[in-house]
């Protein structure tokens, strides 16, 4: 283990179009391990798209992003080797719907990391019982509230002992009285040292959590700095306006 | 009544067509999970293969595809027992229908299945084979069936190429009894639905049987 503050994931200059759209416009960014970073900006800012392509579920046009310093992989087996070593949680949370909650958390080790059933399960039943649905086991993902499911999905992550946690807007397809059992989760993990990258409008989790706060817009990263420094003294004029929105209503 | 009195010659006929149809089934619908594998694959080579396969298979008439088998492959040099040339016509012409039958199953799985599948760390067969297939089935069982119904009419084509299945025994009955066609078509008509209306209902059984709550 690497102590904290090596850099864990780097972007160096990258850029992503889609057609005309630059939605990923020269960005920089370093997140050191065991540092929490929050990413926050208005709808179509490239928030899904930047965190997206950082486990290459969509490809970058030009620039490198490496992980622990190794350059994204291509394709193949490199690339989902990797993978397995970058969690992410969405917002939809995309259990798999054809197995149980324990199959969900064990599906990954056993088939990517070759465990056995009997370790798996274990594991699987220590994570469940951490995000509080262990008693929820057996049952299919459908049957579970928002909520559980979406602590289901960090616990599959986490089953696969990443470096490294995304999290694409975890809790805006929540209803607000499941939103503080995952957040709760959330903030849990980062006290624990895991390295997290979360795109959210939660300014508690923020406030509570994170080291640091990235706002974008327009696909650029416009201000980069501690929470309580981003919230009370917001410099651009794009955050200051964004703010006073998520603030008003 | 003709049909009694040749009911071990369309037994012998039943049997063949029903021999037709299972051993291109386990053929062709391997092949055609490979095929459908190959057109959602992230390797562009793959997909423009079962692409142009599919297209011209899909689009060719069964007789030419049999033509292809029973004479080209011979001039060529590949001598083939007739049954073997059959089933290979047969599996050649059905893969691609197997292949559409479950591309469409696998369309109606959402992305965020995948991509969570991905984002664990599986490689594309684990993802397509652990978390896409199981979910495809129920929606890929009803068109595969229908794709195993037209298959079982469709082997009446090796009928006029030496096989003696259903429609050939019904050509031969017809020949030897000029007064009662009707009912030797009746009679293989009988022995097709036998194969086909059970089909039909498993559909339904397995249809049933396998839901996927989301
Ligand atoms: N596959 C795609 N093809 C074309 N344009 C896309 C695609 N995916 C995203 N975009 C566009 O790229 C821009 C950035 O999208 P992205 O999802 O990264 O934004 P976001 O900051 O996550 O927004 P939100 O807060 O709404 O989730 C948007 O304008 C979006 O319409
Ligand atoms: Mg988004």
């Amino acid at each position: 283990m690497d102590a904290p503050g090596t850099p864990l994931v780097v972007l160096d200059h990258v850029n992503k179009h889609y057609g005309d759209l630059h939605v990923l416009n020269d960005i920089n960014l370093t997140i050191a391990k065991g540092e929490v970073v929050v990413v926050i900006g208005p709808s179509g800012s490239g928030k899904s798209t930047l965190c997206r392509a950082i486990n290459r579920l969509e490809t970058i046009d030009d620039g490198t992003i490496s992980i622990d310093g190794q350059p994204l992989p291509s394709e193949g087996a490199a690339l989902a080797k990797l993978r397995a070593n970058v969690g992410m949680v969405f917002q939809s949370f995309n259990l798999f719907a054809h197995k149980t909650i324990l199959q969900n958390v064990t599906l990954g080790p056993i088939a990517v990391s070759k465990k056995s059933k009997a370790e798996a399960d274990g594991r699987a039943m220590e994570l469940l019982e951490r995000v509080g649905v262990a008693n929820q086991a057996k049952k299919m993902p459908a049957q579970l509230s928002g909520g559980q499911q979406q602590r289901v999905a960090i616990a599959r992550a986490l089953a696969m002992q990443p470096s490294v946690m995304l999290f694409d807007e975890p809790t805006s397809a929540l209803d607000p009285e499941m939103i503080n059992e995952v957040l709760d989760v959330m903030v849990g993990l980062a006290k624990e040292g895991m390295t997290m990258i979360v795109v959210t409008h939660e300014m508690g989790f923020a406030r509570r959590a994170a080291d640091r706060v990235v706002f974008m817009a327009d696909g650029r990263i416009v201000e980069d700095t501690t929470p309580a420094e981003f919230f009370d003294h917001p410099k651009s004029e794009r955050a200051k306006d964004f703010l006073s929105k998520i603030l008003t209503h | 009544m003709v049909i009694f009195d040749n009911l071990p010659l369309y037994l012998e006929a039943f049997l063949q067509t029903l021999a037709l149809l299972l051993l291109t089934i386990v053929l062709a619908l391997p092949l055609g999970a490979v095929i459908a594998a190959m057109r959602i694959s992230p390797i562009g080579s793959l997909r423009a293969t079962a692409t142009v396969y599919t297209e011209i298979l899909r689009n060719t008439p069964l007789v030419l595809v049999f033509i292809f088998c029973f004479v080209v492959l011979p001039i060529l040099g590949v001598i083939l027992p007739f049954m073997f040339s059959a089933v290979l016509a047969l599996t050649l012409y059905t893969a691609p229908f197997f292949a559409e039958a479950i591309r469409s199953g696998i369309n109606g799985v959402p992305v965020g299945q995948a991509e969570a599948a991905r984002s664990i760390g599986m490689t594309f067969g684990q993802t397509v084979t652990l978390v896409v297939l199981p979910q495809a089935i129920r929606s890929v069982i009803p068109p595969i069936i229908n794709v195993m119904i037209a298959l079982t009419k469709n082997t009446s084509i090796a009928g006029g190429f030496f096989i003696f299945e259903l429609f050939n025994s019904g050509r031969r009955l017809v020949n030897e009894n000029g007064d009662q066609v009707i009912l030797v078509l009746v009679g293989v008509a009988a022995f097709y639905l036998l194969i086909t209306i059970p089909l039909g209902q498993l559909a339904d059984f397995l249809e049933r049987r396998v839901v996927i709550r989301r």
